[in-house]
C-alpha cells in the first residue's frame, strides 16, 4: 500500500478553496513518506478542473467523468472505493466539509479503512499515519492511531492547512466511475436569504453576541451598542437559529465569513470551532465572556472575564 | 411505523481536569455528562412526524453506553419517546465512532425502523461519523446536515434541505426508509413536563448487550474500530491578554482599544 489519494470538492462551477488546503496536506505527506500523491476530481466535465489543480508536489490528476455536478454521497462513496481498489493508497485525503460527513463514514465503516476525521495535524510514524484532532470541546487533543490498516482516510479541518502555491505539470489519466444508480436525487440549490443592510463579509468591525446573551428582548440593547460604537452586529449560531437575528448576521462556517473584519468583539461567545472559522483570522478580537476557560480566550488578542451587560452598560458611557 | 432515534450521552470537562494513568483519555471523575445537543433536534424531529401523524408513530430512543446513560435517555422519555434501549458491555469502553455504529447498526435489524435520525455530531468530540456510519453499514440511503425535512409518514421519498457551508442549502430527495442526521435549528427542541420527567423516572430501559444482537466479538469495541486514540493531552494555546480590574476599568480600557481602532486617540 503506497501512495497518497485526494478527492476535491467543487460546488456551484467552484472549486471549494479547502481542497486546495488538502492538496497542501497531501504535498506535506509526500515529503514526510516519499508516496506519490494523486488528486481525483469528479464531474460531468471533469476536465474543467484540470488546469487549477496542476500544482507543485501533485504527481497525478485523475478525472472521472460523473452524471451531474451535484453531490451525492453513493457517487462519491463508489468512486472513492473504485479508486482505492484500484491504486491501494496508504492514506486518502479530505477535506472535513458538509459533502464529506455525508459519505466518509459510509466509505470508511464498509471497506474496514482507518478512519478519523476533522484532523487539523497529520504525522508520519515509522510506517503507520498519525492525526491529531481535539476532544471534549476542544480542551484536550488527541493523537489518533489506526493499528493495522493498508488504508487510512483521514478528513481534515479547513484553515489548518496550507494550500500550494506554485504550479507544476503532473500527469493527467481519467479513470471510469463504477456504473450506480443512486438512491438520492439532487433538486435545488438555495442561496443564503438577502442580508438586507447586514453586510458580515465587508464589515472592517463587527461585535458579535452569542449564548450568552440569553434571551431575545437583550438583542435590542446590544443593537444599540453596535450602533453606538459604530460596529455591524454579528452573532453566533445559536442566535441565528432561536430566530432572534437573521441569518445574515451569523459569523461562522455555515454564515458568513469576516472577511474584511480587523475589529471583531465577541461577547457571550463560547468559540465553537465553527464559529471560529468565520473570524480567527481577525488581527484585533476582544472577548468577553464570564467564563475564564471559554476557548474564544484561545485565539483573541485581549479577553475581559466579566458579566457581558455590565461591560456593556460602562462601555456605553464612553460613546 | 417506527423512527428510531439514536442519542449520546455527551461528556464536557471540569476546570483543572486529569488525564488517566494510560494517558488515552481524561479521568472520569471530571466528566460532566449531558444529552448531546443535536439529539435533542433529532429527537424533535421524530416528535414533529408523530404528532403530524395523530400519534401513529412509535418512537425508539438508543444508545450506546453505560448504566449511567440511563439518564439521557429518561430525558427523551420525559419529552415523549416511546421505547428506550441501552446496550453496553465493558469491551465497547474502546470503541471508536464506527464500532458504536456496528453495534446501532445491530439493533437498526432487530428492530427495523421505517427512519433513522441521528444527530450531526456529538459536541464532545465532534467526529460526526456515527450516523453516517450506521447507513453505510445496514446500507440504507442517507444524507447528512439536514435542517429541514418534508416527509410523510410511510412514503417511498422524503425531502430533505442540507446545509451547506456559507449559508446556502441543498434540497435532496432521498428514498425511504432513510438514515438522516439532523442539524441544529431545523426545529425548536420542547421541554420535558414536569408530569413526563416523573413518569419517565418509572418507565423501562431495555437493556441488551453486543452478543445478545448478534454482533461477532471481532465487531465490538477495540476490534470494531477503525482507529484508536494513542494519546491525549492539553495543548499549548494562546491566551489573551487579559485585561482585568472592575467592570468599569474593564469597559475603559474595551472602549480604548475600539476608539484607537477607529483612530480617534493617539
Amino acid at each position: 500500500m503506497s501512495g497518497i489519494l485526494v478527492l476535491v470538492e467543487h460546488r456551484q462551477g467552484q472549486l471549494r478553496p479547502v481542497s486546495l488546503e488538502v492538496l497542501g496536506a497531501a504535498v506535506q505527506a509526500k515529503a514526510a513518506s516519499g508516496e506519490a500523491v494523486t488528486v481525483a476530481v469528479l464531474g460531468a466535465q471533469p476536465n474543467a478542473w484540470v488546469e487549477s489543480l496542476k500544482l507543485a508536489g501533485v504527481d497525478e490528476i485523475v478525472t472521472v467523468e460523473t452524471s451531474t455536478d451535484a453531490f451525492d454521497p453513493e457517487v462519491y462513496e463508489t468512486v472513492a472505493r473504485a479508486l482505492i481498489e484500484a491504486r491501494k493508497p496508504s492514506l486518502v485525503l479530505l477535506p472535513h466539509t458538509i459533502d464529506t460527513l455525508g459519505y466518509a463514514a459510509p466509505l470508511a465503516a464498509k471497506g474496514n479503512y482507518g478512519f478519523t476525521t476533522d484532523a487539523f495535524g497529520l504525522a508520519r510514524d515509522g510506517a503507520d499515519w498519525l492525526a491529531t484532532r481535539s476532544g471534549y470541546g476542544q480542551k484536550v487533543n488527541m493523537e489518533i492511531e489506526f493499528p493495522g490498516k493498508e488504508t487510512t482516510i483521514v478528513t481534515l479541518r479547513p484553515g489548518a492547512f496550507k494550500a500550494p502555491e506554485t504550479a507544476a505539470s503532473p500527469a493527467v489519466s481519467t479513470f471510469a466511475a463504477p456504473a450506480l444508480t443512486p438512491r438520492s436525487r439532487h433538486l435545488a440549490f438555495e442561496e443564503p436569504a438577502a442580508s438586507g443592510d447586514v453586510d458580515i463579509p465587508g464589515a472592517e468591525f463587527i461585535l458579535s453576541v452569542g449564548r450568552g446573551i440569553g434571551e431575545e428582548t437583550h438583542v435590542e440593547q446590544f443593537r444599540e451598542l453596535a450602533e453606538t460604537v459604530g460596529a455591524t452586529l454579528g452573532c453566533s449560531r445559536p442566535i441565528a437559529d432561536s430566530g432572534w437575528l437573521p441569518k445574515a448576521h451569523q459569523v461562522g462556517q455555515s454564515g458568513k465569513t469576516a472577511a474584511a473584519c480587523k475589529m471583531y468583539i465577541a461577547m457571550g461567545i463560547s468559540g465553537s470551532v465553527q464559529h471560529m472559522a468565520g473570524m480567527k483570522h481577525v488581527d484585533n478580537i476582544i472577548a468577553v465572556n464570564t467564563d475564564p476557560e471559554a476557548s474564544i480566550f484561545t485565539i483573541a488578542r485581549y479577553g475581559i472575564v466579566g458579566d457581558i451587560f455590565d461591560i456593556a452598560e460602562e462601555l456605553r458611557s464612553h460613546f | 411505523m417506527k423512527i428510531l432515534v439514536t442519542i449520546k450521552q455527551v461528556a464536557s470537562l471540569d476546570e483543572d481536569f486529569e488525564l488517566n494513568d494510560d494517558g488515552r483519555d481524561v479521568s472520569a471523575d471530571f466528566h460532566v455528562f449531558d444529552l448531546n445537543e443535536w439529539d435533542h433536534y433529532a429527537l424533535e424531529e421524530a416528535m414533529r412526524l408523530k404528532e403530524g401523524a395523530n400519534g401513529d408513530i412509535e418512537i425508539v430512543v438508543a444508545t450506546v453506553g453505560p448504566e449511567g446513560a440511563d439518564d439521557e435517555l429518561r430525558k427523551c422519555l420525559a419529552k415523549g419517546a416511546d421505547r428506550a434501549i441501552r446496550i453496553w458491555s465493558d469491551e465497547l469502553e474502546d470503541a471508536d465512532p464506527v464500532a458504536i455504529a456496528r453495534v446501532l447498526a445491530a439493533l437498526a435489524r432487530k428492530e427495523a425502523p421505517d427512519m433513522i435520525f441521528a444527530g450531526v455530531q456529538a459536541s464532545d468530540h465532534a467526529y460526526g461519523v456515527t450516523g453516517m456510519a450506521l447507513a453505510g453499514l445496514i446500507d440504507w440511503p442517507h444524507a447528512a446536515v439536514v435542517a429541514g425535512l418534508d416527509y410523510a409518514p410511510g412514503a417511498k421519498t422524503a425531502t430533505a434541505r442540507r446545509e451547506l457551508e456559507g449559508g446556502s442549502y441543498a434540497t435532496v430527495e432521498v428514498q425511504c426508509p432513510a438514515v438522516l442526521t439532523i442539524q441544529l435549528g431545523i426545529n425548536t427542541p420542547r421541554y420535558a413536563s414536569l408530569r413526563g420527567i416523573k413518569q419517565a423516572a418509572q418507565r423501562p430501559i431495555e437493556t441488551f448487550t453486543p452478543d445478545e444482537l448478534g454482533l461477532a466479538a471481532g465487531e465490538t469495541g477495540a476490534a470494531g474500530s477503525l482507529s484508536r486514540i494513542r494519546r491525549v493531552y492539553v495543548p499549548a494555546t494562546g491566551r489573551a491578554q487579559m485585561i482585568e480590574g472592575t467592570p468599569a476599568e474593564q469597559a475603559a480600557r474595551l472602549a480604548g482599544l475600539i476608539k484607537e481602532f477607529r483612530g480617534e486617540t493617539k
